[in-house]
């Protein structure tokens, strides 16, 4: 680990004229910035800690959704009220992901914006276009189980690790950003990851010194949540494949259906074939077959991680069924 | 300089802005019995209690744990005597080689601690809390133990919880 | 049959003496003992074949704190690796001896600094160009050897009885092809070491299973003598063979500690782990089985194919869980063997019987599904009369009564007659079984005992204690061998320059050190009965609450020991003639139940009932707890573990435990544990036998032919992944 200035601010504020430095990183819980600074992946010359920083913590907001403050730990935003009573998808993705431990520490901005697990990129010795743009990627031809299957290009594979952004990206949150100088602005959930493209090393549309300060969800849809994780044991892994889903039916017709994936892209990929398909259809299985089979329908691999596209749509389909029987038997 | 509390003593360490809580604790501050297994967050053997919740001391920086209030398994003696986890742990042989065990113990006791505030689990339903086998297996499921002491942990936490324990344990 | 022991304290499930140290953080593991030591951080190669043609360590060596950058340039003098010995474990283990590169993660550097922060930033300043060749990676089965031997004492092939002719003979065949794949101990404490010398002699604080082995490598590393090392390894954070010898971190820190003069200690971190230790390799299985139409088991025939390490003899054999299993007119086995730049391949916890008892069980269930028998019944029609391997008689034989037992604690009964027949809502149901055969081994050691004039016993030897329960199983047999309560016998373990043992390893570390010990008793037990005056066989006394009894004369040690200066015993033991003229075995039965999620073949095990048969059992919790452990690690084996190698490197690539999968506690279902206590006398004179390994042989082969049983899918490339069930 490279040697680093250490400030820790006591407000947004000053957070905001910390982050001029050169080449500094805002570090939430640091539960991903200083696993990869142990690895040389990141080496910021100055850790601008905004970990204890009060961003506002939860509220209400005037369209009756809910103001999540961006240092809001994961424990805390799985176990809010509203969040469990409204929210439940959100809630279950927070609890499916990692541990108690890393949840009490990891924070709601943090977690949108923690780093792939492809493991040539926390392997400094190994090409990543990501890591070092233009030095190639080393997962192409190496073992990849863990790796994308939509949109992915020839010069990165890699997934997004997070079960909260994939619901968050179900749910059509907000993040609400500020820049020093005081600009400031709102990014949708599904806008915040870019795909990776020929610029794998861009990650997200933030700017480097662009704080997350709050997240908003809007008024609740209601219907039926679930968040579905597929992983290679029981706890404390990373999704295979995840789908968070809403979903509400009414006389046996579908009304109302979000639905996001995790594990499979370089950013949560909201599904809005799927989606497309589902609304206003009759809530069978055939039905949800075909919504998975055409939003899998440009699914690509050439390596190992080719049995996602199947288990995918099984996801789909599992989550789906399960929400409807759910839903009738409200 | 960093000033913190731990296991209830004032502490003063001018330590490396790269000294992480772990080593902190283990390399300067001489108290071992928080693990370092993988130092990177992927195996629970380093969870202290910060503020009271469970942590993984591997990933915090010590610089950021200014006016904080650590706890480690060498605070959890009452006395002279091990705590009640740490008795759980002995009597139902909840460990072998030791390594993951003080890691664990400080999970456990954070665990009856979050049940009985009603924080949910992955495996929760509805909005009743109890403290089920299933409950803490995945409660715990963010401490790795090799030797593979799974349900004698178990045991240990649903006993020190106030809950019967139908174990063999070789009773 | 030892009349002795009456079990007032053997067998008790007595709590660990050394629990409360353990729970509360004061045991002192490998890199947790307070000496002033430099801190060293392995820097290791990024190739695996070739040799370093520049390292550049100047701007390593300008980081404030560092105080040396060891190369091949300027490390100490090292005798080359392989040195001084024919075995894998005492030979030189020289590192830094010069350019040439074996295998990836090989320590290029050691960089040495005041604190560990700044030892891992120089380190990853040091540049090294390789002149890099291409590595020979991988099983080539046209490219192979035979092995010189087989890990477990093995003999390479085995030809009893005519194959052909009775492959020919049977009616019904499985040829099967399996996998398992490269995996790695993972034992929760990273190796460690401090090292400081005083002069010639050099003493070493690290994570050993085995102590005298450990000195006899650093001996034959450093070219000193045997003397001149004192090894020390009180508490192991889990080994699982994985630190049966030395390795770089131990070299390493003795190596710097002799050119700075002042000691050092190098802790491995996780990553460099999955290379700079022992692993164990992918190995490919073939295996052959026939049977006549009644179920009679004709020929087996079991073929395996492994890599090794350059200089680092070991051939892992999964056909050990075929060698002494069930009966048949011809078992054939080869172990071939290619030597490649591959990491080291060692013992992983049941070398051997950990794989073929997946791989072999899951075979016998096929051809009993052909056969169209139950695979209990098959398994007990086919119950050997003597050994099919050898001929020899069995020591001791109790498969059948575990495969019953279990059977009905389990209720086998109720298992699906037919494969992917039951479903609970959206899941496959199935039931399982196979069984465990685990070889039972007895080594040397000695042991020494001191009873003090105030009556506390002190136990030397350099056994060690692993997890297993060491510790607490010595004070209970010297309680019950003397009469002492165990709250005044203190067991002082794993130092060099206590009494040698064989150390942990192989589950013969109980009955050994156990045996060493009892024998050392008996001879205390001679000299305190002659000082209180008793001239009959001490056999014929009894030794209970601090006094000798016989007839209606009880002395009282005090009264004996309070003018003396103490009474001293030595004792030892070594492997008897039972232990050739039978072959010796423990055993057991798993059952379990596992549900497969119908869309995503997710595996849930849900069940397990594991009987037992290890002889004696010296206490009941750690020895459950022993076997608990077994069963975790079935699980793992089964579903979870798997290290995937780069072939462009070969190196692996989910170098770490968020990607490589051990178990979690949710993986693993409420286990229970039956043993069938039959002392053995023609294992050692306790009646022990291993225990540590049996209850992993065979749970992974359980928990595969249950899944068969939900879903009508048979995986032949470990581990069953969901991905291999869709």
């Amino acid at each position: 680990m490279k040697p680093f200035q250490f400030i820790r601010p006591d407000s947004a504020d000053t957070a905001l004229d910390a982050i001029s430095a050169e080449n500094a990183k805002f570090m939430g819980g640091g539960t991903n910035l200083v696993d990869l600074m142990k690895l040389q992946v990141e080496t910021p010359d100055s850790v601008v800690d905004i970990h204890r920083i009060d961003m506002g913590g939860f509220s209400e907001t005037e369209e009756s959704g809910l103001r999540i403050g961006a240092d809001v730990t994961n424990t805390a935003l799985a176990n809010h009220p509203k969040v469990r009573k409204d929210y439940r998808v959100l809630s279950e993705a927070l609890l499916s992901g990692a541990t108690a431990q890393l949840r009490n520490r990891a924070t709601t901005g943090g977690n949108f914006l923690q780093r792939t697990r492809c493991y040539y990129f926390m392997d400094t010795t190994r090409p990543c276009n990501k890591r070092e743009p233009g030095s190639g990627c080393a997962a192409l031809d190496g073992p990849s189980r863990i790796h994308a299957i939509l949109g992915a290009s020839d010069h990165c594979i890699a997934t997004h690790p997070s079960d909260m952004a994939v619901a968050m990206a179900a749910l059509d949150a907000q993040l609400h950003t500020r820049k020093p100088g005081g600009e400031n602005r709102t990014i949708a959930a599904t806008e915040l990851h870019r795909l990776p493209g020929d610029t794998p090393n861009i990650e997200t549309v933030l700017d480097s010194d662009e704080l997350i300060e709050s997240v908003t969800l809007p008024q609740p849809i209601g219907g039926t949540h679930i968040y579905r994780k597929v992983r290679d044991r029981s706890s404390y892994a990373f999704a295979l494949v995840s789908a968070a889903l809403v979903l509400k039916i009414h006389d046996g017709k579908i009304e109302t259906v979000r639905l996001a994936l995790g594990g499979v892209a370089h950013k949560p990929w909201r599904a809005a074939k799927a989606e497309k398909c589902l609304a206003g259809a009759e809530a069978n299985d055939e039905n949800f077959r075909a919504a998975a089979e055409a939003e899998l329908a440009d699914a690509n691999s050439k390596g190992d991680q080719t049995f996602k596209i199947e288990l995918t749509k099984r996801t789909i389909v599992a989550a789906l069924s399960e929400a409807a029987d759910r839903e009738n038997a409200a | 300089m960093t000033s913190l509390t731990i296991n209830g003593r004032a502490v003063e360490l001018d330590a490396d802005s790269r000294t992480t809580l772990l080593d902190a604790l283990r390399e300067h501050l001489k108290l071992t019995g928080s693990k370092k297994g993988c130092d990177h967050g992927q195996c629970g053997a380093c969870t202290v209690l910060l503020d009271g919740e469970r942590v993984n001391a591997c990933l915090v920086l010590f610089a950021g744990c200014e006016g904080q209030d650590v706890t480690t398994i060498e605070g959890l003696k009452e006395g002279d005597d091990i705590g009640a986890m740490q008795r759980a742990f002995v009597s139902h042989d909840a460990f072998q080689c030791g390594y993951c065990t003080p890691g664990q113990i400080c999970s456990a006791v954070a665990t009856l601690k979050e049940v009985e505030r009603g924080d949910a689990s992955a495996v929760t339903g509805g909005d009743q809390i109890e403290l089920t086998r299933l409950e803490v297996q995945e409660r715990m499921s963010g401490n790795l133990c090799r030797c593979g002491a799974y349900n004698n942990i178990v045991d240990a936490v649903m006993d020190a919880g106030g809950e019967p324990v139908d174990a063999e344990a070789g009773r | 049959m030892n009349d002795i022991i009456k079990g007032k304290w053997i067998g008790k499930p007595l709590d660990r003496v050394d629990g409360p140290l353990k729970v509360s953080g004061e045991a002192a593991y490998a890199a947790e003992h307070d000496i002033d030591a430099a801190i060293g951080f392995i820097v290791e190669s990024t190739i695996a074949n070739g040799s370093v043609s520049s390292i550049d360590i100047s701007k390593a060596e300008k980081v404030e704190g560092v105080i040396a950058v060891l190369t091949h340039e300027n490390a100490p003098k090292m005798k080359p690796w392989g040195d001084g010995a024919d075995d894998r474990f005492q030979q030189s283990h020289g590192v830094l001896v010069d350019a040439a590169i074996r295998h990836y993660g090989q320590p290029v550097a050691l960089v040495v600094a005041e604190t560990l922060e700044q030892a891992r930033y120089a380190a990853i300043l040091i540049s090294v160009i390789y002149d890099e060749k291409t590595p020979k990676l991988g099983i080539d089965r046209d490219d192979s050897e035979l092995a010189d031997g087989i890990d477990g004492g093995l003999e390479e092939t085995n030809r009893r009885g005519d194959f052909e002719k009775a492959w020919g003979e049977s009616d019904l065949t499985v040829d099967l092809n399996f996998t398992t794949p490269h995996m790695i101990q993972a034992a929760m404490e990273p190796h460690a070491a401090i090292a400081e010398w005083d002069g010639d002699r050099l003493t070493v604080h690290n994570s050993t299973q085995v102590i005298d082995w450990g000195v006899g490598c650093l001996a034959n590393t450093f070219g000193i003598d045997k003397n001149n090392i004192r090894l020390l390894s009180p508490y192991i954070g889990g080994g699982f063979g994985s630190k049966l010898g030395q390795h770089y971190e131990t070299i390493l820190a003795a190596a710097a500690a002799k050119k700075l003069d002042r000691p050092v200690k190098v802790v491995q971190t996780r990553r460099n782990l999955f290379h700079d230790g022992p692993h164990r390799s992918r190995i490919e299985q073939r295996i052959r089985l026939g049977a006549t139409k009644d179920g009679t088991l004709k020929a087996i025939n079991f073929e395996t194919w492994s890599t090794q390490a350059i200089g680092h003899p070991f051939t892992e054999g999964p056909m050990a869980s075929a060698a002494n299993a069930y009966r048949c007119d011809a078992l054939h086995w080869t172990g071939k063997t290619r030597e490649t730049n591959e990491t080291i391949n060692d013992s992983m916890r049941a070398p051997g019987e950990a794989l073929g008892g997946i791989t072999f069980e899951a075979a016998i269930d096929e051809l009993a599904e052909k056969v169209g028998m139950d695979p209990l019944e098959f398994r007990l029609k086919n119950e050997p009369a003597e050994d099919p391997a050898s001929g020899k008689p069995f020591a001791t034989r109790d498969l059948v009564d575990c495969l019953k037992k279990g059977a009905e604690a389990f209720g086998w009964d109720a298992r699906p007659k037919e494969p992917r027949s039951r479903m609970e809502g959206r899941k496959l149901i199935g039931y399982g079984l196979a069984s465990a055969i685990r070889g039972n081994m007895m080594m040397e050691g000695s042991c020494q005992i001191d009873l003090s004039s105030s009556g506390h016993l002190t136990v030397r030897m350099d056994m060690t204690d692993i997890g297993t329960g060491t510790y607490t199983i010595l004070t209970q047999i010297a309680a019950e061998a003397l009469g002492l309560h165990p709250d005044d016998i203190t067991v002082e373990l794993a130092d060099s320059d206590n009494p040698t043992t064989s150390g942990s390893g192989g589950s013969f570390g109980a009955g050994t050190s156990g045996s060493a010990l009892w024998n050392a008793c008996i001879a205390m037990r001679e000299k305190l009965a002659k000082a209180g005056g008793f001239n009959i066989d001490p056999d014929g006394i009894a030794f209970d609450e601090g006094a000798m009894q016989a007839g209606d004369r009880s002395v009282p040690l005090r009264d004996v020991l309070k003018d003396s200066d103490g009474f001293s015993a030595e004792g030892s033991i070594e492997p008897g003639d039972e232990h050739d003229d039978y072959v010796q075995n423990s055993y057991g039965a798993h059952f379990c139940e596992v549900a497969v999620d119908i869309d995503t073949c997710e595996v849930e095990v849900r069940r397990f009932v594991s009987v037992f048969s290890a002889g004696r059992i010296l206490n009941r919790k750690t020895a459950r707890s022993q076997c608990l452990g077994g069963l975790v690690w079935g699980i793992g084996g089964a579903l979870r573990e798997e290290l995937w190698l780069d072939e462009r490197t070969g190196g692996y690539v989910n170098r770490d435990l968020a990607e490589y999968h051990l178990a979690v506690n949710r993986d693993v279902p409420q286990c229970e544990v039956i043993f069938l206590e039959n002392p053995d006398p023609k294992s050692n004179p306790i009646g022990t036998k291993g225990i540590g390994e049996l209850a992993l042989c065979g749970a992974g082969g359980a928990i595969v032919n249950a899944i068969y049983n939900a879903t009508g899918k048979r995986v032949y490339d470990l581990p069953v992944t969901l991905d291999k069930l869709m």
